[in-house]
């Protein structure tokens, strides 16, 4: 345990050095403050308060965004300390691979909740200055947080089996670019394409919300949006998350990353340092 | 019990597809004992330690270190490694990373400073390592060996890119090592440096070891020659005559001996008197006894 936290503070540190920490918090905090500002121009159109508006469009982000920062701050780690001989001099030590893994989640899960309850934080204390917030948007809100670090933990997984898939710190950058294209993007558009195929039938109905509560992304709508009938009506995914029991949402949100930790955990002990 | 090796490997064998690795290897080293690891570039140096240290899935063999087998805990208390042209995160500073490495290693950090300074790094220690010049960054990977009094430190090519100054004190610190009783593998190319600074060299060639002995039995089973050099005082063709070998810009002669003729041939050297002014040994050097072993089959 000591050395856990021996490996979790100088991954930290170096989380700080790096700026990842502050450009992650900077990214965050300026995209939240936008949304939150440019939805007050609209928010009362739609009878909802201006946090539930800003909310509903900062999941949006999130979805995009929050992976992003999190292979960003994970993808270097494995691939890095093998390519400086640090891995293999590391290893040498008496500390496990699954304690030296570890250590790296406890920093990096560290820095993106810092980075998630900054910027989303910010925006919400921006709409309360501004009088649209009250208990159930601040809900909605913690909620979005919440979701927001489970998501980003699952990314900070994958960024690590991608990094201990990796020959070179080049080729994990490519790699976490791949996961993040293919999973935040493709997906998407690909499920989209199918529902337009499909064109109201059984995979729309049926199969579509169970697919698209997989992917952990995804989820993080489902998540945000099946806390209230309000978020749902901003949000538009009310069809989708009808269809599924309340539960399905943070049980994808809650499973990905423990699945990404035993495949990172898998894929670093395979690898030779 | 006293004598037993702190590393033992027997028969060790890791292959690699298109590469030999190692083959069949087998090293003991003692407490205190400072073992040369030699072999042109791709022998199978930092193969045959980072199988010993469990870095590498070996194919065959057994290694224990400290009597603890291969992968224990025990077994990685008891070993220190220093990478072949080892570097670490530039964004830490040395202080920080030494720090680590004794956290890791289960000692006070207070001792990973007190390294930093025997290393002569006490001035840059809160400096980031990025920051560091080649040298620098090879101290601070020789600092993080002496953490925890290992049994066994494996050093691979310590010396690689040190100035001459470095390199002396680098031998010394490996000097004290041994001192307190740990045993040390060196890899390394600066035979010089070898010389004075072992006690047994281990040859490694094509992954398998083609010699392990002290400088003075590998000089005795080479059976080299040894060379005399004899200047002659007005005409060296008498002395080519008698002894052959070759001539040296007119008024010299080279020739080979073998150690148990040498007496006799100085003899008879001196005994030509007046025609001689002056006369060398040359001993075969460590050069020529690495490259007797290292290209043996070149050769046959
Ligand atoms: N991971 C690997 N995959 C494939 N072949 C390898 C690998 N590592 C080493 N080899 C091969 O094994 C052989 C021994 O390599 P090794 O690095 O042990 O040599 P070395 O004696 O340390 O050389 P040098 O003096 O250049 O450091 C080489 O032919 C090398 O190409
Ligand atoms: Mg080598």
């Amino acid at each position: 345990m000591i050395r856990v936290l021996a490996i979790a503070t100088t991954e930290f540190r170096i989380l700080r050095r790096n700026r990842w920490l502050l450009t992650a918090t900077g990214l965050l905090s300026v995209f939240a403050l936008a949304l939150t500002l440019s939805g007050a121009t609209n928010s009362g159109a739609l009878g909802v308060d201006l946090l539930t508006v800003s909310v509903a469009s900062m999941t949006t982000l999130a979805v995009y965004l929050v992976p992003l920062v999190a292979l960003l701050m994970s993808f270097e780690t494995i691939a890095g300390d093998a390519e400086r001989g640090s891995l293999a001099l590391v290893l040498t030590y008496p500390v496990s691979r699954s304690a030296l893994l570890a250590g790296k989640f406890l920093a990096h899960l560290s820095g993106l909740t810092i980075a998630v309850i900054t910027g989303f934080g910010l925006a919400g204390l921006l709409a309360f200055a501004l009088g649209g917030a009250g208990m159930a948007s601040a809900l909605a809100l913690a909620r979005l947080m919440l979701g927001a670090v489970l998501l980003g933990s699952a990314f900070i997984a994958i960024g690590y089996v991608v990094s201990a898939f990796s020959g070179s710190v080049a080729a994990a950058a490519g790699g976490a670019g791949f996961v993040w294209l293919v999973l935040v993007v493709l997906y998407d558009l690909v499920l989209l394409a199918l529902v337009i195929w499909d064109d109201g039938g059984v995979f729309s109905r049926q199969v579509f919300p169970w697919v698209l509560a997989a992917n952990p992304a995804d989820a993080l709508r489902l998540f945000s949006v099946t806390a209230s009938a309000e978020q749902a009506l901003v949000t538009g995914m009310g069809a989708a998350a009808a269809v599924l029991p309340r539960w399905t949402a943070l049980a994808s949100l809650l499973i990905w990353p423990v699945l990404g930790l035993l495949l990172a955990r898998v894929a670093f002990a395979r690898r030779v340092p | 019990m006293a004598d037993r090796p702190v590393l033992d490997a027997v028969g060790l064998t890791r292959q690699f597809a298109g590469a030999h690795g190692v083959r069949d290897v087998s090293l003991q080293v003692h407490a205190g004992e400072r073992v040369a690891l030699l072999g042109h570039n791709g022998a199978g140096k930092s193969t045959l330690m980072k199988a010993v240290l469990g870095l590498l899935p070996i194919d065959s063999g057994t290694v224990s270190i400290a009597g603890q087998p291969l992968g224990t805990v025990a077994a990685r208390v008891a070993v220190a490694y220093l990478p072949e042209a080892v570097s670490f995160h530039p964004a830490l500073t040395g202080r920080e990373q030494i720090r680590l490495f004794a956290r890791l290693a289960g000692v006070k950090t207070g001792d990973g400073d007190a390294l930093l300074e025997n290393v002569g790094l006490a001035d840059a220690a809160d400096r980031r390592i990025g920051t560091y010049s080649k040298g620098m960054r090879q101290r601070l990977g020789m600092a993080q060996v002496f953490l925890g009094k290992p049994m066994l430190a494996l050093l691979d090519e310590p010396t690689s890119g040190l100035d001459p100054m470095a390199r002396h004190d680098l031998y010394a610190l490996i000097d004290s090592l041994a001192a307190g009783g740990t045993g040390v593998v060196i890899a390394s190319h600066a035979l010089t440096e070898i010389e004075a600074r072992t006690d047994r060299i281990a040859i490694l060639r094509h992954g398998q070891m083609v010699a392990d002995a002290s400088l003075k039995e590998l000089f005795a089973r080479a059976a080299m020659p040894i060379h005399i050099r004899v200047k002659a005082k007005h005409d060296a063709a008498a002395l080519f005559d008698r002894f052959g070998g070759r001539r040296i810009n007119g008024a010299q002669v080279e020739f080979a001996v073998t150690q148990d003729q040498k007496l006799a041939r100085l003899a008879e050297v001196i005994a030509m008197g007046a025609q001689v002014a002056d006369v060398e040994i040359i001993p075969s050097s460590l050069e020529d006894l690495y490259r007797h072993y290292s290209g043996q089959e070149e050769r046959a």
